[in-house]
């Protein structure tokens, strides 16, 4: 069984996340940086790490491991931010995600892709594009769109909303 | 027709409708302001020349009889009356709607729109049929035709205008098409003949399609003057070499022609003789002319236009319409060389490079001051003072005066004192005050929302002013000046003033404010801003519907604005905009809260003290200190921003001010003044409050610019 949306042969960038390995869809990527120094806004969630210079562009960074409840990332010599582009009501976006370390750039037949389990995952299965399988390993390829969707970053004002409330 | 000139040919007639409106507010101050009357004329004159180019017949054919009744205006036969005005300026605004069909590409006016065309077609021939009656003689007078008998002899018999025209090499390049010429010259009269000369083609090799290599000698039969003639090649007329000849020129001018063409002398008088400009034996005089004329030519060239008037050939009003063009196109050389059209975005590239220059060169100045070198601490500090220079410069590209905005409100006060019988003027000053062309653009609704209100709601009608003890006549106020760093922009009237009664009754019944609750005059003028919110007894066409206020306030807020109301029963209102000076670059001050950097505006920074030990025991309890014997209320950043580290051993107040309101900001550590580049925090951290954007430091890192509008607003509201 492989998933519908997936027809064509892909190459993904793998990274850990923990112990996990997960990968995104190359032609997202736009490039991988060492860890920077983030400068925290205030008064935004926690997994909303931030926001660094990318070569005189403000971009802001999310902290993965929050975002997929695990704990902070700490910032070790492999720490990277993998920079991505998406896709918000037609806006194209850049955002710095933070991994533990980056792997490898991989290729996946579509065959050797199944569809995201429904439980077993501490991840939100609308998240999950799929399950890649190499060797022994599973491979969660991540919809980066669905992360950082609208109703996900929604959530920003909402927080803000709430601790004006109280 | 090519979409380009289309494009230029649209934005120009929008400057030329604009003229013209102006034109004729004026003219309704001053019935007989010549000059104006002219530039009347010459507005619509454009209009209808460059419509019949790109082919909008719509409003070629609705301007001809307008350019016909201002053109007897300008000659005295027909007064200006405020009746004309009137009609001109319904032309004004039929015209504005005529070409926003002909840009949308629509062939077929809509009925309403045709209707209107008629109708207002028949207002402008029914005056001109009144006028003309009269004025038939004086008409016929002042056309170069019945100038006084013509002396027979050595002229051309032939009654037709002899146009030569050649046409530039870049012609097509720049989207001129010579076909839609010479169909237009076809509309002014009669093309009685027309040979295509092609000598100027070269061999297929060599040819380039996209040049043209056509010239044309052309025959026409029409009533209109030289200058009518040659305003058909306006467009082309710096490239092209137009020789354009009266009917019943004289031999010689008809050699003058041909010598001067590039063509062989004997074919162009061929073509000549064909297209009856010339007869054969006229033809045959005027070569043995020209060999008798080439033994005098070395006595030295009399001045063209001496020979010309001293062979009565030219009519002194044609040359003093010419010298006056002459005179016209000097100024307007010499204006657009004072100005140049730039494509915004370009000037977007460079306002952020130079961002990009003003971080980097601090960076290095940075560097410098570790290193400790004389000579490059030197250096590097005269790049960054030229550097700033180029900041300045770049960023008064971008700089307006806000004038020209504050302009176009006349008409809508002059047509909102008509439609509602009120007296009304509109006083302006502080037109010259420049600021960010980006922020001039998103003004100009909210402002638009402003006067309506001022003189619909605002302004009584005269009998009640004078009720009232006011002069009859009420006025609308529009002043611009800067302020701290900011530009204050106001509308003001001395109409009736905010009604203190019905906003309140208002407020309680939309439930905003609960019964029994006493707010000052700020919050309650506040509450016109509020989404709904009218108190106009009627809805009038323009205003009363509760949407406008709200929408001016969330433009000014879009804008990093405030706005507020002040109001005085019976004696007027007044809406205060406040506006920050450039949307790109500020100069910053910059503190640390919690080991992170924010930017403070400076030109809201006031001063900067200590706090105390004693006021940071108080904190607890209490969020305002004792300044020199004032009350300053304060922020604690730390807290606010609920910034996670221990405090640090001593803090330090940053005093703001912001709208006349002064508050402290307590932050860790002062660092001093930076120059600061706004950088937008994106979609993510739109709605983040107390925060406007970021900025990058000369250390690579990011620091945030703090909203003291903003800021000390939620704090007021907490």
């Amino acid at each position: 069984m492989s998933v519908s949306t997936i027809t064509n042969t892909t190459q993904y960038l793998t990274f850990k996340l923990d112990d996990e390995v997960f990968a995104l869809d190359i032609t997202q990527v736009r490039e991988v940086l060492d860890y920077t120094s983030v400068t925290k806004v205030p008064r935004t969630p926690d997994f909303m790490s931030g926001v660094i210079n990318l070569r005189g562009s403000v971009v802001p960074v999310i902290d993965m491991r929050l975002k997929f409840g695990m704990s902070k990332t700490m910032k070790t010599v492999n720490t990277c931010s993998i920079i991505v582009e998406i896709t918000i009501d037609g806006e194209k976006l850049v955002l710095g995600a933070l991994a533990d370390s980056v792997q490898e750039v991989i290729e996946l037949e579509p065959n050797q892709i199944e569809p995201a389990p429904r439980l077993g995952t501490r991840l939100h299965t609308d998240f999950i594009k799929g399950m890649g399988k190499r060797d022994d390993q599973f491979i969660i390829i991540l919809d980066i769109d669905k992360i950082f969707s609208d109703d996900e970053l929604a959530i920003v004002q909402d927080m803000q909303r709430g601790r004006e409330a109280s | 027709m090519e979409t380009e000139i289309l494009q230029t040919f649209l934005s120009e007639s929008v400057e030329l409708l604009q003229e013209m409106e102006d034109s004729l507010l004026s003219l309704e101050n001053s019935p007989n302001d010549q000059d104006r009357i002219n530039s009347l004329f010459r507005s619509v004159h454009t209009i209808k020349g460059s419509s019949g180019i790109v082919g909008i017949e719509s409003v070629e054919k609705f301007t001809h009889g307008i350019e016909n009744l201002l053109s007897q205006a300008r000659d005295g036969a027909i007064p200006i009356t405020g009746g004309i005005i009137e009609l001109m300026l319904e032309c004004r605004d039929h015209i504005s709607s005529l070409l926003e069909f002909a840009s949308a590409g629509e062939a077929e006016l809509p009925a309403g729109v045709a209707q209107r065309d008629r109708a207002l077609t028949a207002k402008v021939n029914s005056l001109l049929n009144g006028a003309a009656a009269g004025n038939e003689p004086k008409e016929k007078a002042q056309t170069p035709k019945a100038a006084g008998p013509r002396p027979e002899g050595d002229k051309a018999e032939t009654d037709a205008w002899h146009i030569s025209l050649r046409f530039g090499r870049d012609v097509l390049r720049n989207g001129m098409d010579p076909i839609s010429f010479l169909n237009y010259l076809g509309k002014l009269g009669e093309i009685t003949s027309l040979s295509t000369l092609c000598d100027a083609m070269p061999a297929q090799a060599e040819m380039d399609p996209e040049s043209c290599y056509l010239g044309f000698e052309i025959d026409l039969r029409s009533d209109l003057d030289k200058k009518a003639i040659s305003d058909v090649f306006e467009f082309v007329k710096d490239d092209c070499a137009i020789h354009i000849l009266p009917p019943h020129s004289r031999i010689d001018d008809y050699v003058e022609l041909i010598r001067g063409l590039p063509e062989s002398d004997t074919m162009l008088g061929e073509i000549l003789v064909r297209g009856k400009a010339l007869t054969q034996s006229e033809l045959e005089q005027a070569l043995k002319l020209q060999k008798a004329g080439a033994d005098e030519d070395h006595r030295g060239k009399a001045l063209i236009g001496e020979i010309m008037v001293n062979a009565g050939m030219v009519y002194p009003e044609m040359v003093d319409a010419a010298l006056e063009k002459q005179k016209k196109n000097l100024v307007a050389k010499a204006r657009e060389a004072l100005t140049i059209r730039i494509d915004a975005a370009k000037l977007d590239v460079l306002v952020n490079l130079v961002g990009e220059l003003v971080i980097s060169s601090a960076n290095m100045e940075q560097h410098s001051q570790r290193i400790k070198d004389g000579a490059l601490m030197e250096s590097s500090s005269g790049m960054l003072r030229l550097v700033e220079e180029i900041r300045d410069s770049a960023m008064k590209i971008r700089m307006v005066p806000i004038g020209d905005t504050f302009s176009r409100f006349n008409r809508v006060v002059r047509d909102i004192s008509r439609d509602f019988g009120k007296e009304i003027e509109l006083a302006v000053s502080g037109g010259d005050t420049e600021l960010d062309k980006t922020v001039v653009e998103k003004i100009n609704d909210p402002l638009m929302h402003l006067v309506r209100n001022a003189a619909d709601h605002g302004i009584e009608k005269p009998e009640a002013r004078v009720e009232a003890g006011k002069p009859p006549k009420g006025i609308v106020r529009l002043n611009a000046y800067h302020d701290a760093g900011s530009i204050v922009i106001e509308v003001s009237d001395d109409g009736r003033g905010l009604n203190r009664g019905r906003i309140t009754e208002k407020a309680l019944n939309a439930g905003l404010i609960s019964q029994g609750q006493t707010l000052s005059d700020r919050e309650l003028f506040g509450l016109i801003f509020e989404p709904g919110f009218s108190t106009a007894e009627e809805v009038t066409k323009l205003s009363g519907r509760g949407v406008g206020m709200d929408v001016v306030k969330r433009n000014i807020e879009g804008l990093r604005g405030t706005v507020e109301v002040e109001s005085e029963d019976g004696r007027g209102a007044t809406v205060r905009i406040r506006l920050p000076l450039t949307l790109a670059i500020i100069d910053g001050f910059m503190v640390d809260v919690d080991n992170s950097f924010y930017v403070i505006p400076l030109d809201m920074v006031v001063e900067c003290v200590e706090l105390s030990e004693a006021d940071r025991e108080a904190a607890n309890r209490r969020s305002y200190m004792n300044l020199r014997g004032e009350v300053l209320p304060y922020i604690r950043l730390r807290e606010y921003f609920s910034a996670e580290g221990a405090a640090a051993s001593h803090e330090n107040v940053v005093i703001v001010q912001y709208a006349g309101q002064k508050t402290g900001l307590v932050v860790d550590e002062l660092y001093g003044e930076v120059q600061t580049v706004i950088k937008s925090l994106g979609k993510v951290y739109r709605d983040v409050k107390g925060i406007s954007g970021a900025t990058i430091m000369g250390n690579g890192r990011v620091a945030l610019i703090i909203d003291v509008p903003r800021l000390v607003q939620t704090v007021d509201a907490a």
